[in-house]
């Protein structure tokens, strides 16, 4: 016997549907065995994990603000990617957003600037990031330099550039020697949307911009041309678009996306800059990206559900004492089974019966 | 080492290889329906068909590269399942493929001996080459990297690899496609002899004077079907063609007295590098294309005009503003959608990943050229009715065959696909129009249309230049011919004057007004 994967006719249509369910049931079915080996009970972990943190409205609003950035980072990611573009450095974007924000935040502290301040920290942060984002691109287009190797490099960069910042200049002189800097100030930090709630602003910057990606991709010219770049980059350069300008528009619009989704966070949940603002969002974004099919609708959906792992993750390590990394083994796990379901929309698995030598017998 | 004959035996003694009632379907699609064959020793068999008609799909299955859905291959009377090309190989069918599988970086007999066995040394296996090369009067140097290599060349390499293995039946795949007059000739020199030796060939292709020339047998293959199994030489072309279409295809029709107006598209001393290693170098290429008048370059493949068609539509800059005049507007330093605003449109030769984007519908591949000009495009954003109508004026004009309004392109047959792209340009009504193999690999019936459409384009006063390596093709619609070689193009010549041997020569490189060069000496060497 023989699998081999052969090439179907035409795409279908239902496996594009179906392959993110698929691969989420078969991690569902992955992470029961390893919590069973672990000696819990799988299907009291998997409630623990996926059940419990949608049955109280504590849960349900932290979901929320941590799609937040998940879907915003990704929703940038997204238009990469569909370009074959491989920006893999939303994480330090991230960061440098975070860090661009927060330098208005630290240096109009204590002065009650005023309400502008909060729209400029978000200007900047976009701008940050997008500046971040913009030195792969350029390295790539005018030197040859793989992004990818570049784009994941700087995240390190981004990382120690703040560790820096908040352990040395920016430090909180009244913070107990903490590596933080002051709490920001009222107008430098984003409304909460529920009184007395963690809920904020962010969550409706964030629907909005999932509405713009899908206008862009599907109705604008620009979003043709990041399609056809990555469907067919010869036709594109025929149809007279600029791959190396799209490498720079894409990598700025996705750095920005993520410099904005990183002050979002240090001036909302945050609300002070600090090492760790991250538990790895602009790498989880990738996932996000890929399970909503780089569709930007797809990509809420899946933001709320990676969202709903690190929550469960949480709450599982409370109440059975597994390890936080689960949470990094599962989302690992999901993004494997992603990517593979995905070849079955171009290929189909068929069982060949092994053919000997060529049977020469009588006719 | 040639002992095919001796074993094989004569034609008398039965087939060599039959397939018996041969089907293959894909899906609700049947490629191959019910098709008998049998191939003797000491014969040519023509397999004769449009394209889609089935002969790639049967020579697969004969090769073990498919597997049938029903019938049977019998080798010498013997059923066989042939699960790959390797089991094929050891039955003695060999086979030389229209696209060669050759590495350009490799020389010719690191090339052959990847594809044999491993048993043999590396030593062995050139000596054999070279062996083999001589006797068969097909010149290579096993030393030579294969990018430095002409395509006859080329395909000489994939001839002899398969003829190391001394099939007893060599499976040749549309191999003049790629050659020039003579050097077919040369090819049909070897042919012969293989079938002197006791081989069987199976010969593919829609060249009916060349299978009239050189066939014995022949079967005609129509949408799935065995149509008829003739002798050639009892046929004439017409009637060849007609059991191939199943109608009398219409000739085309060229508007006498075109009026001839201003040059429309001028190249001026036009030099390039090559962007990848392996291309052509441009060197100094002039032509001008008059308002209504259609200039055709001939030439073998590889010779530049890909490197030509590139600089024309702006895919790649000219060194100088000056180099590629449209309409009297300098463009060789403008983008693709600069030369489109200003009247230009282009049909390059690869329809799916160059001239559409596969998986996209045709609506957005109607968006593909015509966003820059067409009113496609308000405000940066699509106008998705326009591009509709677009597709469905098109359709409507070029008789557009497909399965819904709009099908992504890949769906389409090559012909529809073709009718399509060039539909779309000609909808446009460009002052120039630059079109690259406007008829490869197209059914009788498309290449009609598509012809004639480009001669009505030029009669309402378009500057239409056409490449191509189909020497009918540009005869029956070029009033100019140029051709180029080596990245160098000749002094157009009348059509009237443009006999098939003087193209031929220029085609090989000869210059005709000086004597002969180097390269004829070479020609004769292997002749």
């Amino acid at each position: 016997m023989q699998l081999v994967l052969e090439k179907r006719p035409e795409r279908s249509t239902f496996i594009a549907v179906a392959s993110p369910l698929i691969a989420i049931v078969l991690t569902l079915v992955t992470m029961a065995i390893l919590f069973a080996i672990m000696g819990k009970n799988p299907i009291a972990a998997l409630i623990v994990y996926f059940i419990d943190p949608l049955t109280d409205a504590y849960s349900l609003q932290e979901i929320a603000v941590k799609a937040t950035p998940l879907v915003m980072i990704a929703v940038g990611l997204s238009l990469c990617y569909i370009a074959n573009i491989w920006n893999i450095g939303a994480e330090g974007q991230f960061i440098a957003g975070a860090v661009c924000g927060s330098w208005l935040a630290v240096h109009t502290n204590g002065t009650d600037a005023g309400f502008w301040v909060l729209p400029v920290m978000l200007l900047l942060g976009a701008i940050g990031g997008a500046l971040y984002a913009l030195i792969p691109a350029i390295c790539r287009v005018y030197f040859g330099a793989s992004e990818i190797l570049t784009s994941l490099m700087l995240v390190y960069v981004a990382d120690l550039g703040m560790d820096y910042l908040v352990r040395g200049p920016w430090r909180d002189p009244k913070g107990l020697n903490f590596p933080t800097t002051a709490e920001f100030d009222p107008v430098a930090t984003v409304p909460t949307l529920i009184e007395g709630g963690r809920l904020h602003a962010g969550a409706i910057i964030t629907l909005i911009v999932v509405m713009l990606a899908t206008v862009l991709l599907g109705r604008m010219i620009m979003g043709f041309e990041i399609r056809l770049v990555g469907a067919a980059p010869r036709a594109a350069r025929f149809s007279g678009f600029n791959a190396d300008r799209l490498v720079l528009f894409t990598f700025a619009i996705s750095g920005a996306l993520a410099g904005l989704a990183g002050i979002i966070e240090v001036a909302g949940p945050v609300g002070h800059l600090q090492p760790n603002i991250s538990p790895g969002y602009g790498f989880t974004a990738i996932i996000v990206a890929f399970l909503g099919r780089l569709n930007p609708v797809g990509i809420l959906i899946a933001g709320l559900f990676l969202a709903l792992t690190f929550i469960g993750g949480e709450e599982a390590q409370i109440s059975m004492k597994v390890p936080l990394d689960l949470t990094k083994v599962f989302q690992g796990i999901l993004l494997f089974y992603v990517l593979a379901c995905d070849s079955l929309i171009i290929y189909r698995i068929r069982l060949l019966r092994t053919i000997r030598k060529p049977v020469p017998a009588h006719a | 080492m040639l002992d095919a004959s001796s074993q094989a035996g004569s034609s008398r003694s039965g087939p060599l290889l039959s397939a018996i009632s041969i089907s293959k379907r894909y899906g609700d699609f049947l490629a191959n329906d019910c098709i008998d064959l049998d191939l003797f020793s000491s014969e040519i068999h023509a397999l004769l068909g449009e394209n889609g008609a089935g002969k790639s799909t049967l020579v697969k299955v004969m090769y073990g590269l498919i597997q049938p859905s029903g019938g049977e291959l019998r080798w010498m009377r013997q059923k066989v399942v042939l699960a790959g090309p390797s089991e094929a190989r050891l039955l003695g069918i060999a086979m030389v493929f229209q696209h060669f599988s050759l590495f350009e970086n490799l020389t010719v007999a690191e090339n052959v001996a990847l594809g044999l066995p491993p048993t043999e040394s590396f030593a062995a296996i050139s000596a054999r080459l070279e062996e083999t090369a001589r006797v068969y009067g097909l010149p290579l140097e096993p030393k030579r990297e294969v990018w430095r290599l002409s395509v006859g060349e080329r395909q000489r390499i994939e001839i002899v690899r398969a003829l190391m293995q001394n099939p007893k039946l060599l499976i040749l795949d549309e191999p003049t496609a790629v050659l020039t007059p003579q050097e077919a000739d040369q090819l049909f020199l070897v042919l012969d002899r293989l079938k002197s030796e006791g081989r069987a060939l199976l010969y593919i292709s829609h060249k009916l004077e060349e299978v009239k020339r050189l066939c014995d047998t022949a079967t005609i293959l129509r949408g799935g079907k065995k149509v008829a199994t003739c002798d050639p030489r009892q046929e004439t072309a017409a009637s060849l063609a007609r059991m191939m279409v199943g109608a009398d295809i219409g000739e085309v029709k060229a508007m006498s007295g075109r009026s001839v107006s201003v040059p429309r598209l001028v190249i001026y001393k036009l030099s390039l590098e090559p962007d990848d290693p392996h291309g052509t170098h441009l060197e100094e290429v002039s032509l001008e294309v008059r308002g209504g008048e259609i200039v055709g370059i001939a030439g073998v493949s590889g010779n530049g005009q890909g490197e030509l068609f590139s600089a024309l539509s702006g895919e790649r800059l000219s060194p100088a503003e000056g180099a590629i005049v449209i309409d009297g507007q300098a463009a060789g330093l403008l983008g693709v959608t600069e030369r489109r605003r200003m009247g230009a449109a282009f049909v390059p030769e690869e329809r799916l990943g160059h001239g559409t984007a596969p998986r996209m519908k045709l609506s957005e591949n109607a968006l593909l050229t015509g966003h820059a000009a067409s009113g496609m495009v308000k405000k940066g954003f699509i106008d998705k009715p326009a591009t509709l109508t677009a597709v469905d004026r098109t359709t409507k004009s070029f008789d557009v065959r497909k399965a819904k309004r709009d099908p992504e392109a890949v769906s389409l047959s090559g012909g529809n696909l073709q009718k399509f792209i060039v539909g779309r340009e000609i909808l446009r009504e460009p002052g120039v129009l630059v079109v690259s193999q406007p008829t490869w690999g197209v059914d009788a019936g498309a290449a009609a249309t598509i012809r004639q459409a480009l001669i009505d384009l030029a009669a309402r006063g378009t500057a239409v230049l056409v490449v191509s390596q189909d020497l009918d093709e540009l005869a029956e619609i070029a009033d100019r011919i140029a051709v180029m070689f080596h990245g160098r193009l000749s002094e157009p010549l009348d059509a009237a004057e443009a006999t098939r041997e003087r193209l031929g020569l220029l085609m090989g490189g000869a210059n005709p007004a000086k004597p002969a060069g180097p390269q004829e000496a070479k020609h004769a060497v292997g002749a």
